[in-house]
């Protein structure tokens, strides 16, 4: 009993005076944090993807207060939550518009010639397997290493391509250099036409191998008429982001591969990988 | 130099198969219509196009110069037009600028070099610029320009020269049928590059499956004044590192070349085309290689000409009997895999071999068991298996600093790892990541 009471007091005392030590050594050594950094750091998304090109949220946070980084520079932030960023440390919040991810291939697995592989299961290994196993030299290998970068779920594979969802993308671009055939380019959100093709390669070679390639026949820069909503670039047509085309202009242009495609169709699946 | 044979740790040893091509004579290939030469066939720097669409070109006239000091020339097969400039299918699958020469059937040679008969009293300078201007790499594998070689820097003294005859690869015999029926010319290589080299004398290095090779050579090696030493089976016996160890017990550090321990290896194939680029003035465009395979018809040894489509040589050995499994350029080891018929050969092509259904599996790779036996047989004394899972961590950092970049692909840890992982290819993956990083930090 009596050896049980002085364990208690000899403990609870120790307590107290290392207690009080660290409370002193806590004021003394206290690091001065600028609180508005925290303020910040919790307005954000919190998903530390490195979109900002800063090392995590809380370096961003800490760049936007020390004035380095607008609030806007934040990919993944709504505008609500910029504008909430830039109304809590009072300064104006910039006008940004919003970009997202796009895999320039429509070369899923009914549509492009494979060869057998059975190597390692990620698009920079593959590469090195003669090339990967699409008929494309160009073509999406479909193993997934841009939908293993995204830290927000937005690319799925499906029948050995990478689609993108518009809506789950915060355009932190994460995905862009992890895909080694360089597919994926950033454009605006709202433009919704795109040339699902990337392949610099003769129409009849690209044919040879994919049913959707984009063979520049021009009838969807015919179909644009005056507007240069589409730009042709040797033997691959593109589109135009700076005057991107009306919706439309698919239905328009009656692309003979079905290589132009409307995003939102091309997500839900809608082209069904048949050309006409 | 002892005579002592010494073995590199590690190793395996695949069931070979060169019965069924190593008593085939070489023979020479019937002049095709045309011919489609690919541009880029040395490591290093890419040559220059000095040609244009239309062209009239001899055998043996310049099609490409050496766009560099790591370059070489690239010469015209046979006489005829250029026809086209245009992409064909290339060894890593990817379409490759290839230069198509329509053969006007005359096969007339161009303006080739003077042939300097007198070597012995030639300046080695002169030698070796023209192993340069005959556009000779290693035509062993690698493709590596074989005056760079011979071009040791300021400070970097050599005193060993080997010829690499091990041919260690299963299924090749093109070199064992060279130097059984070449055995002069390989001397007489052997001694050219000797004299580059300013050295007397140079080792010819076979693996002992070969007698009649080593017996062959042995016959005119005094003349020359090389030597013949026989090598211990075991694969990869013909590795450069390995071979250097073998024939002279020095080890080449990690990160360094042969050049670094006083020695230069060159393959016995390329050795003949510096004898014959010395002595016939004769450039690098054609080469013996193996057309093999269970399901060839009648698999041999071919002189074929640069440019000749794959599918053109498999109707120089009868065809196939049966639909193979699988096409690679090079040894089933380290050959690479083809997803064309249209892929011409190169400098470098070894060997041309359709593997059969009944020697290839699908399989699917299972978790590593830690059984350590890639840990057993790697000649860099390296751990594949720990390596392979720093890189499927993506963790390259780690794999550096367990020295992925020692790694000689020779895939003898793949061969034997009972989980059929890709260790191999986890550790290209990781080579080119870590060069791709420091060229960033560069």
């Amino acid at each position: 009993m009596n050896i049980a009471l002085i364990a208690i007091v000899a403990a609870g005392v120790l307590g107290a005076v290392l207690g009080i030590i660290i409370g002193i050594v806590a004021k003394a050594f206290a690091v001065e944090v600028d609180e508005r950094v925290e303020g910040v750091e919790e307005r954000l998304p919190g998903a530390n993807c490195g979109g900002c090109g800063f090392a995590g949220c809380a370096d961003f946070a800490k760049a936007v207060v020390e004035g380095r980084a607008q609030p806007g520079g934040c990919p993944v932030a709504a505008p609500e939550a910029v504008a909430d960023i830039a109304g809590y440390l009072g300064i104006a919040a910039e006008e940004k518009e919003k970009r997202v991810a796009l895999v320039r291939c429509s070369g899923d697995c009914a549509n492009t010639v494979r060869s057998l592989y059975n190597g390692v299961r990620d698009c920079r290994s593959a590469v090195l397997v003669a090339g990967g196993a699409k008929g494309c030299d160009y073509g999406c290998l479909g193993f997934g290493s841009c939908a293993d970068a995204c830290p927000f779920g937005a690319i799925e594979i499906r029948d050995g391509l990478a689609v993108v969802h518009p809506e789950l993308c915060v355009g932190c671009e994460n995905c862009v250099a992890a895909c080694p055939k360089n597919l994926i380019i950033m454009v605006p959100a709202t433009a919704e036409v795109h040339v699902y093709c990337n392949s610099p390669e003769k129409g009849a070679a690209k044919r040879k191998v994919c049913k959707t390639a984009c063979i520049a026949c021009r009838k969807c820069v015919k179909a644009s008429g005056e507007e240069d909503h589409m730009l042709v670039d040797g033997f691959l047509v593109k589109t135009n982001y700076e005057n991107p085309p009306p919706p439309e202009l698919v239905e328009a242009s009656a692309c003979p591969t079905s290589a132009l495609r409307l995003a939102s169709k091309h997500v839900a699946g809608g082209y069904g990988g048949a050309s006409k | 130099m002892s005579n002592q044979t010494r073995k590199f740790k590690g190793g395996v040893h695949p069931n070979d198969s060169k019965a069924l091509s190593k008593d085939k004579p070489i023979q020479d290939a019937p002049l095709l219509e045309s011919y489609k030469v690919i541009m880029h066939q040395n490591i290093g720097a890419p040559p220059e196009l000095v040609v244009k669409k239309g062209d009239v070109v001899k055998k043996g006239d310049l099609l490409a110069k050496a766009g560099g000091f790591v370059s070489v020339p690239l010469h015209a097969p046979t006489s005829g037009t250029i026809k086209m400039i245009d992409k064909c299918p290339g060894p890593t699958g990817m379409s490759v600028p290839s230069i198509e020469i329509t053969a006007d059937g005359e096969d007339e040679w161009g303006a080739p070099f003077v042939p300097m008969s007198d070597w012995k009293n030639t300046e080695p300078k002169m030698l070796k610029q023209r192993v340069w201007d005959a556009g000779i790499v290693g035509m062993g594998g690698a493709g590596f320009p074989a005056h760079v070689k011979l071009s040791p820097p300021e400070g970097k003294t050599i005193d060993t020269l080997i010829l690499n005859g091990a041919e260690c690869e299963p299924y090749l015999t093109a070199d064992h049928r060279l130097m059984l029926e070449q055995a002069e010319d390989v001397a007489l290589g052997a001694a050219i590059i000797a004299r580059i080299l300013g050295l007397e004398t140079a080792v010819i290095g076979v693996e002992n499956n070969k007698p009649d090779a080593i017996q062959a050579l042995e016959k005119v090696a005094g003349k020359y004044g090389v030597t013949v030493q026989g090598l211990p089976v075991n694969y990869p016996q013909g590795a450069e590192k390995q071979l250097i160890y073998a024939i002279t017990g020095r080890e080449v550090p990690i990160g360094k070349l042969p050049m670094d321990v006083h020695c230069v290896v060159q393959n016995v194939a390329s050795a003949v085309a510096i004898a014959d680029a010395v002595v016939k003035g004769r450039p690098s465009i054609e080469r013996i290689t193996t057309i093999t395979g269970k399901s060839v018809v009648n698999p041999g040894n071919w002189r074929l000409r640069l440019g000749t489509p794959v599918e053109k040589a498999l109707e120089f050995v009868g065809g196939v009997n049966e639909q193979p499994a699988k096409l690679l350029l090079g040894g089933p080891m380290m050959g690479i895999a083809q997803s064309s018929l249209g892929v011409t050969v190169m400098k470098n092509t070894s060997g041309i071999l359709l593997i059969s259904r009944d020697e290839v599996s699908q399989y699917s790779s299972d978790p590593c068991i830690r059984c350590g036996r890639c840990v057993e047989v790697c000649p860099m004394s390296i751990l594949p298996a720990t390596i392979s899972q720093a890189v499927e961590n993506k963790r390259f950092d780690w794999a550096e600093e367990l020295n992925v970049m020692a790694c000689i692909e020779c895939g003898s840890c793949s061969y034997v790892c009972p989980s059929r992982r890709p260790l191999n290819q986890h550790f290209k993956r990781a080579k080119i990541e870590i060069q791709a990083e420091l060229r960033k930090k560069k």
